[in-house]
């Protein structure tokens, strides 16, 4: 009956100021609906990156001429030759396949169309060791290998720029002047975590690529993978040491190749967003406590503007739990509007930021809780808190508040 | 909790009675006493009015009276119970229970109907909707604005406003009925109307009166008036044929 009473009472009072009561709930809205966007797609991009890693499927290392990889650094260490990835093949235990490639950018032209891109070199180990399969057609055969004939595999951007939905297959594609048939097309594989894009890419038989288009035996890449993660050491140290042997590198001097694991690169890119997202969480949380700090100024100026309301129902015989208790009902039933709201806002928000940002819509059920405590928790609070001060006046002192 | 009873004093103890009862506001230089060692006591079904110049402590009197205030020093009996002896909850029990308090500035909610507002006092004393709605009706007819019960305070004139903050005292029948100023801005006219009301109250349903007025026209509807003058009485006659 008491809490009927204060129901109705409160209810009432939330009606009676639709404004303040709008103002309210618009900073619960906000704090939340902010919180758990940016959390949301932040989990999503994390969600993201390590999807990628998996895609990776092997353990993959990464050798390259030249100390440290980095944006401007000219290498003048000399390229790997084939006999390298022959010998690696051949001496280091525990390794699934070794790929060696090498890259140039070129011009694809089909047709009258033209779209500038990058041709890799390489063999078939490649496909094993990028755990990259074909959506049509086939891989290399022996004989293209071996005579470095002029055949190409086409990432999926680079066939969908030149062929739209048409059937690559069969056709020729020229690489600058040197006219291709296409023998199958990639499954297409996204943005890389790096944003770039991994689909644009056409393959030739390594061969083919040093006689026909490069002009010369470098390999500039050696990318292996490691039979069991666990091993991944063991096979660091074997080759950093049978590749300064090959290198005839004295004991004094440094390494003139470096080898990288792809998926300490990726954890590092994770840990990284990872940063992100908790930075954006902190963003978040800023915006939560703003739109708390919204919601104690409404509260606070409404119950100072309400201490003579106060005086009146204690005048009138209402007791100090049942005052407390009818604004008790405003702050929770607003806040727990103000958060209800926040969640679909929240919700459709990031499904649609998700969607144009190209990550995917993770809900983490934690942070909507969270959210909804810290703003029922303000609410409720701030709600509560002056009007006990308030109702503890004698009647008459709240009446004569101004 | 204590639960005074005013009808168990019987009819021996007086319904008020203050004893060498003393207000002080503030501490040090800057107190002020309002009221000094004031007694007075009245009875059951008495109409009284308080005069007095302005800041001779009427108003700090009917405030101890109603309990919305407490003395800082000697004693208020409420039927024989000592309310300073009471814990806030108690004193809101009695206002509930016992008293009905006209302001001298109406004190309505804002952007509250007339009927909502006469009903607040029953909706704390747990009475029911249906009978809330009509016994607020009905005290709303007894002060004359039937008709007028949707209408909100600041689509009232002041008068009219006088008379629902009377409705909201009188709707829980109260056994007394305190009225600071209750025709302090209003005409002749209203202001007559108005004594009509209370002495009818206090007539027919026998609700002890009390009321703060300058006007010696109104106060010459009560029984008994009591004047104060800095804070103390100065004399108590009878109004009628003096
Ligand atoms: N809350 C307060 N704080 C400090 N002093 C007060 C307070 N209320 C009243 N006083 C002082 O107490 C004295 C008595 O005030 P009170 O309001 O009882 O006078 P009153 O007789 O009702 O006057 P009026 O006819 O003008 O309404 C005055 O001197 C006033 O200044
Ligand atoms: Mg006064």
């Amino acid at each position: 009956m008491m809490l009927w009473n204060a129901l109705l009472l409160g209810l009432r009072e939330i009606r009676r100021n639709m404004l303040r009561s709008f103002l309210t709930v618009l900073g619960i809205v906000i704090g939340v609906a902010a919180v758990i966007v940016i959390v949301t797609l932040g989990t999503g991009a994390t969600l993201q990156v390590k999807d990628q890693i998996g895609s990776l499927g092997s353990n993959m290392l990464i050798v390259r001429p030249g100390q440290r990889m980095g944006p401007g650094m000219t290498s003048t260490a000399p390229a790997f030759t084939v006999n390298d990835a022959a010998a690696i093949t051949r001496e280091i235990p525990n390794i699934v396949a070794v790929a060696p490639t090498n890259s140039q950018s070129a011009t694809a032209i089909a047709g009258n169309a033209n779209w500038a891109t990058t041709v890799t070199g390489a063999d078939n180990a490649f496909f094993t060791v990028r755990a990259w399969s074909l959506a049509s057609g086939r891989v290399f055969n022996d004989a293209e290998l071996r005579a470095g004939r002029a055949v190409c595999i086409l990432g999926a951007s680079v066939k969908r720029q030149l062929f739209g939905a048409q059937d690559p297959l069969a056709g020729t594609l020229r690489l600058n002047k040197l006219a291709c048939e296409i023998i199958g097309v990639l499954v297409a594989k996204g943005q890389s975590t790096m944003g770039a894009d991994q689909d644009d890419l056409v393959i030739v038989p390594l061969r083919t690529l040093q006689r026909r288009i490069v002009g010369n035996q470098d390999i500039r890449l050696l990318q292996l993978s490691v039979r069991d993660a666990a091993d991944t050491d063991r096979v660091r140290t074997d080759l950093e040491r049978l590749l300064r042997e090959r290198r005839h590198l004295a004991k004094i001097e440094e390494n003139n190749f470096s080898i990288m694991d792809m998926k300490e690169i990726m954890a590092t890119m994770a840990g990284t967003t990872r940063t992100l997202t908790g930075l954006l969480g902190a963003v978040g949380a800023v915006s939560l406590l703003v739109g708390g700090i919204g919601i104690m100024n409404i509260m606070l100026v409404s119950v100072t503007e309400r201490t003579r309301e106060i005086g009146i129902r204690l005048a009138i015989g209402a007791l100090e739990h049942e005052v407390l208790l009818q604004f008790l009902v405003e702050a929770v039933v607003l806040s727990a509007l103000g958060g209800v709201l926040g969640i679909v806002v929240a919700v459709l928000g990031s499904l649609v930021l998700a969607h144009a940002l190209g990550v995917p819509f993770v809900l983490e059920p934690g942070i909507i809780v969270l959210a909804l405590l810290f703003s029922g928790v303000v609410g409720v609070v701030f709600g509560f808190y002056p009007a006990r001060k308030a109702a503890r006046l004698n009647p008459i002192d709240a009446l004569r508040h101004e | 909790m204590v639960h005074p009873n005013p009808d168990a004093g019987g009819a021996g103890s007086p319904l008020i009675e203050f004893r060498t009862l003393s207000k002080i506001y503030g501490t040090g230089t800057a107190a002020v006493a309002a009221l000094r060692g004031v007694d007075l006591t009245i009875d059951a079904g008495e109409f009284v009015a308080f005069m007095g110049p302005s800041g001779s402590g009427k108003s700090t009197a009917m405030n101890i009276l109603g309990c919305l205030d407490v003395p800082s020093a000697g004693s208020y009996r409420f039927s024989g119970t000592a309310v300073e002896t009471l814990d806030r909850d108690a004193r809101a029990t009695l206002r509930r229970h016992y008293l009905g308090f006209v302001f001298q500035g109406f004190n309505l909610l804002a952007r509250t109907s007339a009927l909502e507002n006469v009903e607040l006092p029953l909706l704390y004393r747990r009475v029911g909707p249906r009978e809330r709605h009509q016994r607020a009706a009905e005290a709303l007819a007894t002060v004359g604005l039937t008709g007028w019960e949707t209408h909100t305070p600041n689509e009232l004139s002041g008068g009219q406003q006088q008379r629902v903050a009377i409705a909201r005292a009188l709707v829980s029948l109260p056994t007394v009925l305190l009225a600071d100023e209750p025709t302090g801005n209003l005409d002749t006219v209203r202001s007559h109307d108005i004594m009509h009301l209370l002495r009818d109250l206090n007539q027919t349903r026998g609700i002890t009166v009390v009321m703060v007025t300058h006007e010696a026209e109104m106060a010459a509807y009560a029984s008994r008036i009591l004047s104060f003058r800095d804070g103390q009485l100065e004399s108590s006659a009878a109004a009628r044929g003096a």
